[in-house]
């Protein structure tokens, strides 16, 4: 019990003090995860972490719940995963029930009028560094391109004529995976995006 | 009920969302749309905030749109059903690490995908810019009226910004907010 204690602890403490998830977490999980309790070697931990990106879900909670799972079977990973999201409930639902209160202020209204501006550039530079990873030849081309002008076709479609029909991100997702198997299967192993 | 669905609309972003970071947004545009939980805007507000607090920014995502739609409860519970997945999915994947690694099918599946995610969180800013920057639905008679011309100059100074220092996104929201109380007390939003 005192061993899932301190997971929980140690991972609510990673989750807690990490801005921005994903990559900025690797160097904090190096140093609780391997210097502090021991729990994974480095290269393990790379393992973990590298898996955690190419398996569906938040990479920070995969690699927690690798961790933890790895420790002190699925009850370990339950913590260490539960760990991981608690700051986050509680930061997130303590600004929120702020700013519900707040949002009739003209002040921060224009505050999100000029955040909103910077949330664009945000998409924008986050999709440039996705493009350099993922898109890494004609086929993969393609597919991001096709996606892009389906989804963006269909979603400017909908402002002038809101009947018209949509397609759930699951099905991009699944018919991608299908063709990344079509056109990239008995090619041998590439280093692909990694 | 609305708990029930919340839990399985954000594990359906679990298990599909590939990718850190932004990864979810496209899932939760069309939770968005499908439900009418939150707007466009809420979205925005919601990426800002995710991106400058501390967690990770799918998590963040789920437990701000949760609360939006039912209160603290919402907030728990969009939030478990976002990592419900991840967690089967690991404890699955850990038994076969090493077959999972080296696996070609695997690797293979990726290559398809990751192009895909990418694709799909570019089509969703792409909306985002429009709603932005441009008043795409009801356009005024003056073509130039059509953009927000603040915004589009101030997106700019934020895009040459970030190559120039590349700080963490904190850095620009704070900014931007303070340059969006200004501009709105100078009147200055198109």
């Amino acid at each position: 019990m005192k061993k899932l204690w301190n997971m929980f602890l140690t991972f609510a403490r990673i989750g807690g003090l990490t801005f921005g998830g994903g990559y900025a977490m690797l160097p904090m999980l190096q140093r609780e995860v391997v210097g502090k309790n021991h729990w994974a070697t480095e290269e393990e931990l790379a393992d973990y972490y590298a898996i955690g990106q190419c398996t569906p879900g938040i990479i920070a909670v995969n690699t927690a719940t690798f961790v933890g799972y790895r420790q002190a079977g699925i009850i370990g990973g339950i913590f260490a995963t539960l760990g991981v999201v608690f700051p986050s409930i509680v930061i997130i639902t303590v600004i929120a029930a702020c700013l519900t209160n707040f949002a009739d202020l003209k002040v921060v209204q224009y505050a999100f009028e000029g955040i909103r501006v910077c949330v664009c550039v945000l998409i924008f530079n986050a999709v440039q560094k996705l493009w350099k990873k993922s898109v890494v030849d004609q086929p993969t081309t393609v597919i991001f391109l096709l996606v892009f002008l389906v989804s963006a076709g269909l979603a400017v479609g909908q402002s002038f004529y809101p009947d018209l029909f949509s397609v759930s991100p699951i099905v991009y997702v699944v018919v991608a995976g299908a063709a990344g198997v079509v056109l990239h299967g008995g090619q041998g192993k590439k280093e692909v995006g990694k | 009920m609305i708990l029930v669905q919340l839990f399985g609309e954000f594990f359906k972003a679990g298990l599909f969302a590939i990718g850190g970071g932004l990864a979810t947004l496209p899932f939760l545009q069309e939770i968005g749309q499908s439900t009418g939980w939150f707007t466009q805007q809420d979205l925005m507000d919601l990426i800002a905030i995710s991106e400058s607090t501390p967690g990770a920014i799918g998590v963040n995502a789920a437990t701000y749109a949760g609360f939006h739609t039912y209160g603290c409860i919402g907030g728990i519970v969009a939030t478990l059903g976002l990592i419900a997945p991840s967690i089967i999915i690991i404890i699955l994947v850990s038994k076969v690490l090493e077959t999972f690694k080296e696996s070609r099918l695997v690797q293979d599946i990726f290559y398809g995908l990751r192009p895909a995610s990418t694709g799909l969180i570019a089509a969703a800013g792409f909306s985002v810019v429009l709603a932005t920057l441009i008043h795409v639905t009801d356009l005024p008679n003056d073509p130039a009226e059509a953009f927000n011309w603040f915004g589009i100059v101030l997106a700019a100074g934020i895009y040459a910004a970030i190559k120039k220092w590349n700080k963490h996104p904190v850095v620009y929201i704070a900014a931007s907010a303070v340059i969006g109380i200004a501009a709105g007390y100078l009147h200055m939003f198109g």
